[in-house]
């Protein structure tokens, strides 16, 4: 099948994800960018010190998804009536009859469950890494996961769903703002900062460096 | 990375070899899984073109009805409405909210069938080469990846405001069937989008016939 030597040689080189260029990879130095010349596709973007960073958000996007989800985000107040509505009971507003059901649970998933289970495979995947352990069993499949995942985390869509919400009801209701909504504005800039933190290739090139046997 | 400008770089597939669209490592051209992370290896998927077609049918089937049927049931002390998308838009429009109307007709109408459009023409593309360069194709495929989740805006905004406006009599808000069909006609959109591998717009050249494995014999 494959020729000894080619394996070793294998392991200097990048293959662009999105349009296939073959790369010799020559790692950038910190806060540099490699990029590939055909597509302009990222593919390495090292950063000093970010894991312990991703690491921290991700711990903290935990803390605030749990704590936004029991909270009220928004209160509406029309003629004495009132009503706080915290984000699962946004999810479940649509908890009726057979295929609402599942929109119902579609949505919970999106805002919340996702989030939630990306930041802690994160954690997973690079706490160990950043205190010079070996990478936790399947490490990489957890990343794998983490990285499938990523579009279908939608908690930042959410928060801007929040504001469209809220013209919407203005000329029908005082709307006032929940301790949620402001946890959620803090979570949309988190989990967009952690992307960008995020060094795909140097995770992997970690966990492939530690998983190997000495 | 280094690379002749003007000139396109060599690729995994012409180096006989694979590259892991999940973690970029690179393979010889048979390897079925990755080494390093697990995903499945495919140099080409024969079928990627057809798979974008199928998600794509159903998306675009679905948003029909998500049009045809209202999106919010609204209830109040003097009236009960049921808005569609453009219809909730244009009594948006006719009370003075210009701005917002604009805002729904281009996040539920124009981004939707511009996503349809965008995705069936980068299809065509592929197997009718395309008069528009790679790099326009390419981009238009990342916008479309990129904005495809947004959609799932209004699908939100009806659940936050079914949730919030249950003010008993005074005023209540359902969420309408229409909801229902716009969120899998998002998702079917999206997993569209992704089913298509944009490595497809960057091959010029045939794909090669794919080896018989008795053909690669063993070292």
């Amino acid at each position: 099948m494959t020729h000894p030597a080619d394996r070793t040689d294998l392991d200097a080189l990048i293959a662009c994800p999105r349009c296939d260029a073959l790369y010799k990879v020559r790692e950038p130095a910190h806060r540099e960018r490699a990029v590939c010349a055909r597509c302009h596709h990222v593919l390495i973007a090292p950063r000093r010190g970010a894991g312990a960073q991703i690491v921290a958000v991700a711990l903290t996007v935990v803390v605030l998804v749990v704590a936004a989800t029991i909270f009220p985000f928004l209160e509406v107040s029309v003629g004495g009536a009132t009503n706080a509505s915290s984000i699962l009971d946004a999810a479940l507003a649509f908890s009726g009859s057979g295929l609402f059901l599942l929109l119902a649970l579609a949505v919970a998933a999106l805002i919340v469950v996702i989030p939630v289970t990306r930041a802690l495979l994160v954690i997973y995947v690079i706490a160990p890494l950043v205190f010079d352990r070996r990478p936790l069993p399947h490490a990489s499949s957890a990343f794998r996961l983490s990285e499938a995942l990523r579009p279908w985390s939608m908690a930042e869509i959410f928060a801007i769903g929040c504001a469209v919400a809220l013209v919407k009801v203005a000329d029908l209701a005082t709307v006032s703002l929940g301790p949620a909504f402001w946890m959620f504005s803090v979570l949309v800039v988190l989990v967009v900062a952690q992307d960008s933190f995020l060094c795909r290739y140097s995770v992997w090139k970690a966990l492939e460096r530690e998983a190997r046997p000495t | 990375m280094t690379s002749a400008a003007g000139q396109s770089p060599p690729t995994a597939r012409d180096s006989g070899l694979v590259g892991c669209r999940r973690c970029t490592r690179v393979w010889p051209i048979e390897t079925e899984v990755c080494g390093r992370c697990g995903h499945a290896l495919q140099s080409r998927d024969p079928q990627a073109l057809q798979k974008v077609w199928a998600w794509w049918l159903v998306g675009v089937g679905c948003y029909v009805p998500a049009n045809l049927y209202p999106m919010l049931e609204t209830r109040t002390l003097v009236d009960s409405q049921d808005a569609t998308i453009v219809g909730g838009a244009v009594e948006l429009a006719l009370h003075g909210n210009w701005g917002i109307a604009i805002v729904i007709l281009v996040a539920s109408v124009l981004i939707p069938v511009g996503k349809f459009l965008v995705i069936a023409a980068l299809a065509l593309g592929v197997r009718y080469r395309s008069g528009l360069s790679e790099r326009l194709r390419h981009q238009l495929h990342e916008i479309v990846e990129y904005i495809g989740r947004w959609s799932m805006i209004d699908v939100f905004v009806v659940a936050i405001l079914s949730s919030l406006v249950q003010l008993g009599t005074l005023a209540a808000i359902r969420p309408g069937q229409a909801s229902l069909y716009f969120a899998l006609s998002v998702i079917f959109t999206m997993l569209s989008a992704q089913a298509f591998d944009s490595r497809l717009i960057w091959d010029t050249d045939p794909a090669p016939k794919p080896a018989a494995p008795a053909e690669r014999s063993p070292a």
